[in-house]
């Protein structure tokens, strides 16, 4: 299967049924998330993406194709827009097999061509044995491999995936969401997310587009926005947290221990089952890195990183700071008492240690 | 029994669903999916036949048909004969009768598809047309079905209108309810008992083929 993807750039408005006023832009072979609340507008943009609505004034750029601009009076309809669409229902169609449903999507190719590519699809979402059956013969899991099956069948030049996880439970979600990392890593496709769980964004997304009533309330990768503690709409409901890439530099079996890294800052994690140079996504809350200030002796704590003091803001709580921290050039939060802050004299350029315990750290792979 | 009449209502039967099915598809599909001011009384509209009774429909259709009006004058024009009391006017009333009977079933499976199934299958690359053929009206089938049914039933048993636009003109427009109603008059019970049979028996029938159609539907889902 050949990587064929291309960047988005999107800019909407309206003021009818709704006000709608975004501009953004999706980068090749990544997955950017549009997260807001129901509301927010995040469907609605990924519908005129698709095609499926229009809005009074839209520009909407794939790679060098214009998809729709109403200055140009530029109009592709849906179905001559390379994208696969995952609904948050699914939409599979009722009266169809698995395969019948890929076959219907696979119209733009040869019909010689088919066969194998169902099959090839099939395998890839694991559903060799279930390509016979009908959507309302299958699992949640299973809907939703078939439709992101069906929606790769189209070869689209961008995934779009709207709220993929929120009909399936919660222990399925975390495999699910392995899987879709797994297939967008290996295809190197363009993803764009719709999600109101930061969940997905923290464990899936590269980048980040924050909708609040209709606007972009704040963008940039999700490394970035959540090392500054700049996501708007998840204050009091999450806790700070930085969500960042890291490789792994590779395994010590016998002390079921991986050693993985992010620029300067080189960590220890429970052993992590991806081979060594893969990415893993490493979640660090800012209450589990305390800080000290000499090298602590006797202590249960497997990493101690050499930080900075970037800067001190006050938290959700007023006993609480919340300290910015820099390792080199990767950034971290560490949230501690007032009381602490003033002990260490904490203030902008103060070197520090961060110590975290290996446990603390999320990796996903 | 008055094998003329049967062949007739047959005739009449099969030509109607044929020319309304159509019709009846996109006027179902316009009131399922349309989003326009004024649907209520579009849909108020071709109920109408369901809750007027049948000689107001008839006497209005008759009115509409006639040579005075704008449609009869047409119509005759293209016929060459008088639209009223003729086969063809039979089948145009017939037609307009049986909206509500053909109209009702589609429009209710056009709109129990999921918006994100038609939505899908736009997003699988299939044109509007692709979409209808491969995706609504295999979905919508036992509604089409049930529509086709209703109206081919309803059609045999019509009783005042065709009286009123066709009068009981044999081999032209006597369909085998007015026979019934002539042979009751003329005291000829027999014949009038056989043909009561038929037209229970296919009614019977008919609402089985509908129940049969909608039962499997249902156990594909």
């Amino acid at each position: 299967m050949q990587p064929r993807s291309a960047g988005l750039v999107v800019t909407l408005r309206q003021t009818q049924p709704f006000a709608l006023d975004v501009s953004f832009a999706a980068p090749s072979g990544r997955i950017t998330a549009l997260f807001g609340h129901s509301g927010s507008g995040k469907t609605t943009v990924l519908r005129a993406i698709a095609g499926l609505q229009r809005t009074a004034e839209a520009r909407i750029l794939c790679g060098d194709d214009v998809w729709c601009d109403t200055a140009d009076r530029a109009w592709r309809p849906p179905h001559l827009r390379p994208v696969g669409f995952v609904f948050q229902d699914y939409g599979l169609f009722p009266h169809l097999t698995v395969r019948e449903q890929l076959d219907l999507a696979l119209g733009h190719r040869p019909a010689a061509e088919r066969t194998p590519r169902i099959e090839a699809l099939l395998e890839l979402t694991r559903l060799q044995e279930l390509g016979h059956r009908r959507p309302a013969a299958l699992s949640g899991g299973q809907q939703q491999r078939a439709a992101i099956a069906r929606a790769l069948a189209r070869d689209p030049q961008v995934l779009l995936l709207d709220e993929p996880f929120a009909a399936v439970d919660w222990a399925l979600r975390e495999s699910l969401r392995r899987e879709l990392v797994a297939l967008q890593r290996s295809l190197a496709l363009t993803v764009l997310l719709v999600t109101h769980d930061f969940e997905d964004v923290a464990k899936l997304a590269s980048h980040l587009v924050v909708l609040e009533r209709g606007r972009v309330a704040a963008s940039g990768t999700v490394e970035d926005l959540t090392a500054r503690n700049a996501v708007p709409g998840i204050d009091g409901w999450r806790e700070p947290a930085v969500a960042l890439d890291a490789h792994i530099e590779g395994h010590d079996p016998h002390r079921q221990l991986t050693h993985i890294a992010a620029g300067a800052l080189r960590l220890e994690v429970p052993l992590v089952d991806a081979p060594p140079g893969a990415t893993v996504r490493v979640q660090l809350a800012a209450r589990e890195v305390i800080l000290a200030s000499q090298r602590p002796e006797g202590l249960s704590l497997r990493n101690t990183l050499e930080a900075q003091v970037i800067t001190v803001e006050s938290a959700a709580h007023p006993a609480l700071r919340l300290v910015h921290l820099a390792v080199g050039e990767t950034r971290l939060l560490s949230l501690v008492t007032a009381d602490a802050a003033r002990d260490l004299a904490l203030e902008p350029g103060k070197p520090i240690l961060a110590l975290i315990k290996a446990v603390a750290i999320g990796a996903f792979a | 029994m008055d094998w003329t009449a049967l062949g007739l209502s047959l005739r009449l039967g099969v030509l109607t669903v044929a020319l309304l099915l159509p019709v009846a598809f996109l006027l179902a599909r316009w009131l399922a999916y349309g989003r326009f001011r004024g649907r209520g009384f579009v849909e108020a509209l071709v109920a109408l036949p369901l809750i007027l009774p049948p000689t107001v429909v008839g006497f209005y259709l008759l009115h509409a048909f006639g040579r005075g009006s704008p449609i009869g004058a047409a119509f005759e024009g293209l016929l060459g004969h008088p639209l009223v009391f003729s086969f063809e006017g039979l089948v145009l009333a017939s037609v307009l009768v049986n909206l509500p009977f053909a109209v009702q079933p589609m429009q209710n499976a056009l709109a129990a598809i999921p918006t994100s199934v038609r939505d899908a299958a736009r997003c699988c690359g299939l044109s509007p047309l692709a979409a209808i053929r491969r995706i609504e009206l295999p979905l919508a089938l036992p509604g089409i079905a049930t529509g086709a049914v209703l109206t081919f039933a309803h059609t045999l048993g019509e009783f005042g209108v065709v009286l009123m636009v066709g009068g009981s003109i044999p081999g032209e427009t006597r369909t085998i309810a007015i026979a019934i109603y002539d042979r009751v008059q003329a005291f000829d019970e027999p014949a009038a008992a056989t043909m009561a049979l038929v037209l229970l028996v296919m009614a019977v029938a008919a609402l089985g083929i509908s129940n049969t159609l909608a039962r499997r539907a249902a156990r594909r889902d």
